[in-house]
């Protein structure tokens, strides 16, 4: 039984990611997003009669940094096809793709599932194709305007196997895939500008049959949510029809996400007719193994090596652990947080590796990365790249905090100073009067004033009442204005109500 | 190979040429003349022979990633039949 009852859905997915190069895949022109329309385009993009193609190489430099990463079989030996259908945005005719020999075959990728599974999802091919420009339809009156702005850019086609069995599976997947190739530098991911997209191929099957089903095909998707959405809807849809007797019809749908459903897609009753062939304008694509290696030289750790580690030689919890790794700018803020934590910490860390034990700052490290700087690079709208507290910076506000100077409360109004512009952590604590008062006389001073102060709650206590030390403890912090040390309040304050 | 006229029609819509149901019948005999002749190689011995993508002996040349292309949107617009607002403007088409 699955969750479907007597079916099993089973789902593939396109991704789409456009790679992020300067120039286009065949002309110099620029791949900047946003400009006037037409104005990134040249003589190839426009397809003037004549025109020939010329690869960009580091289009193919990342191809290869992905088939890398997911441990894929880069051919020595691919070729670039035509694609052949008429779209006014797709000026030649046909599409450059690459279809019986493509660059990147044979991959794999583990996905951590929200319910702490992780599968392996077999990556059929990567391959490079062009991109084609944009139709508006809206904005003029029978006519569609063209802007060939993206005609020509780098995509990479990253395409799975049948091998997920639900929209959750399938959504996990994506967003591996997406932090996957932001982390390695080949894709801003940007899903507002169309950089990461996907279509999702949908069937289902009887729970005890080993042939799929007739699929459909769900296009240009850009946000998770709505691929969750658009194949939990048409996983529904097409148990219900085959309930119903009925049979599914292969064909390209629309998500609709104001309704919340998928309709078929009209006019492209013969899309699927393309009669491809290699392109006469482009020679193979040799790759040798010089070439794979020189790539090889610049990966960085993975996500899901990094992750690992974070678990295995710091002892972070996993759920830490897959945060920071989510996205490679967060993690390297973390690691550069504890390499500049100085004193016993940095000790620590050096003998990390000979004797295997635990970083006593990573738990300290990660919270402060995963919460403060997290919240307040939210609410500033910034990426971590661009926060107001460095991670030296952050690193010598939590060395304070360790070392006793300051409480974790404190520690937070001046993390807040620091991120307003007032200078480092040991400023804003010389400047605002911020060091703990781990002084037993002041304290004790401070403990014999509150006791004074409220006789009668002093008698409740001494009558039994323990809650009211907590009453007691938020009185001296009141009085020092937080910045009694809390251990040492805790212990003279039980001292003296003894 | 024999292409019949269901065939011919299929070609021209994909490739949006305007045939004629008169025309099928010919023009199925003409392609299928064509074919046959390619067809003729189909005899020539290929064991061991790798498939070819390009006749020449050689491999891609490639571009370093850089923009050397000028903003030309003016002229290019200019070839165009019709052109408003920096697009080019085709017959109205149907999502």
């Amino acid at each position: 039984m699955s969750a479907y009852g007597n079916w099993q859905p089973v789902i593939g997915l396109e991704i789409h990611a456009q790679l992020s190069t300067q120039s286009k895949l065949f002309s110099g022109a620029s791949t900047a997003y946003g400009a006037e329309p037409n104005t990134h385009t040249g003589l190839v993009d426009i397809a003037l009669p004549g025109t020939l193609p010329v690869p960009n190489r580091a289009a193919l430099d990342k191809a290869i940094r992905f088939g890398l990463a997911i441990d894929a079989r880069i051919a020595s030996h691919s070729v670039f096809a035509r694609k052949n259908y008429f779209y006014p945005d797709l000026p030649k005719g046909y599409q450059i793709s690459q279809y019986e020999l493509p660059v990147v075959a044979e991959g794999k990728l583990a996905v951590r599932l929200d319910d702490g599974r992780t599968i392996e999802v077999a990556i059929e091919r990567a391959h490079l194709e062009e991109d084609a420009g944009k139709s508006l339809h809206e904005e003029f009156h029978g006519a569609t305007g063209i802007d060939l702005n993206r005609a020509g850019t780098p995509l990479l086609e990253i395409v799975s196997k049948p091998v997920l069995y639900s929209a959750a599976e399938a959504v996990a997947y994506m967003r591996t895939v997406h932090t996957l190739v932001r982390w390695l530098g080949v894709c801003d991911g940007n899903m507002q500008e169309g950089s990461f997209r996907c279509d999702a191929n949908v069937s289902v099957r009887p729970v005890s049959s080993e042939k799929l089903g007739t699929r459909t095909e769900i296009k240009n998707v850009n946000s998770f949510r709505f691929v969750e959405k658009a194949i939990e809807y048409e996983i529904e849809r097409q148990i219900r029809a085959l309930e119903n007797g009925e049979r599914i019809v292969q064909e390209t749908r629309l998500y609709d996400p104001a309704r919340h459903q998928t309709r078929p897609m009209r006019g492209k009753e013969d899309a699927n007719d393309y009669r491809y062939f290699p392109d006469p304008d482009l020679p193979p694509l040799a790759v040798t193994a010089d070439d794979i290696a020189a790539v090889k030289a610049t990966m960085p750790e993975l996500p899901e090596a990094r992750r690992k580690r974070y678990v295995d030689a710091l002892g972070l919890p996993e759920i830490d652990a897959a945060q920071l790794c989510a996205d490679r700018a967060t993690a390297d803020y973390f690691e550069a947080v504890l390499a500049t934590l100085p004193g016993e910490a940095k000790l620590a860390a050096e003998t990390l590796n000979t004797q295997g034990a635990l970083h006593p700052d990573a738990k300290l490290a990660a919270n402060w990365t995963l919460g403060e700087v997290s919240a307040a690079l939210n609410e500033a709208a910034l990426s971590i790249e661009q926060s107001r507290v460095s991670a030296p910076a952050l690193a010598q506000l939590l060395a304070r905090l360790r070392e006793g100077v300051i409480s974790g409360k404190i520690a937070k109004d001046v993390f807040a100073a620091m991120w307003g512009g007032e200078g480092d952590a040991d400023a804003v604590i010389e400047k605002r009067g911020l060091k703990q008062i781990s002084d037993s006389g002041a304290l004790a001073a401070a403990i014999n004033a509150v006791l004074a102060e409220y006789p009668t709650q002093l008698a409740d206590f001494r009558g039994g009442n323990e809650k009211l030390l907590q009453f007691f403890v938020g009185q001296v912090m009141k009085r020092t204005r937080g910045q009694a040390n809390p251990q040492q309040l805790n212990a003279l304050l039980r001292e003296k109500l003894k | 190979m024999s292409i019949d006229a269901a065939t011919v029609r299929h070609i021209a819509r994909l490739a949006r040429l305007a045939v004629g149901e008169n025309e099928l019948a010919p023009i199925a005999g003409e392609l299928s003349r064509v074919l046959d002749l390619a067809d003729q190689l189909g005899a020539a011995q290929i064991d061991g022979v790798e498939p070819l993508a390009h006749p020449h002996e050689q491999t891609l040349a490639w571009r370093p990633d850089a923009v050397t292309e000028p903003d030309r949107a003016d002229a290019f617009l200019a070839l165009a039949p019709d052109a408003r607002g920096g697009l080019y403007l085709v017959p109205k088409v149907l999502e």
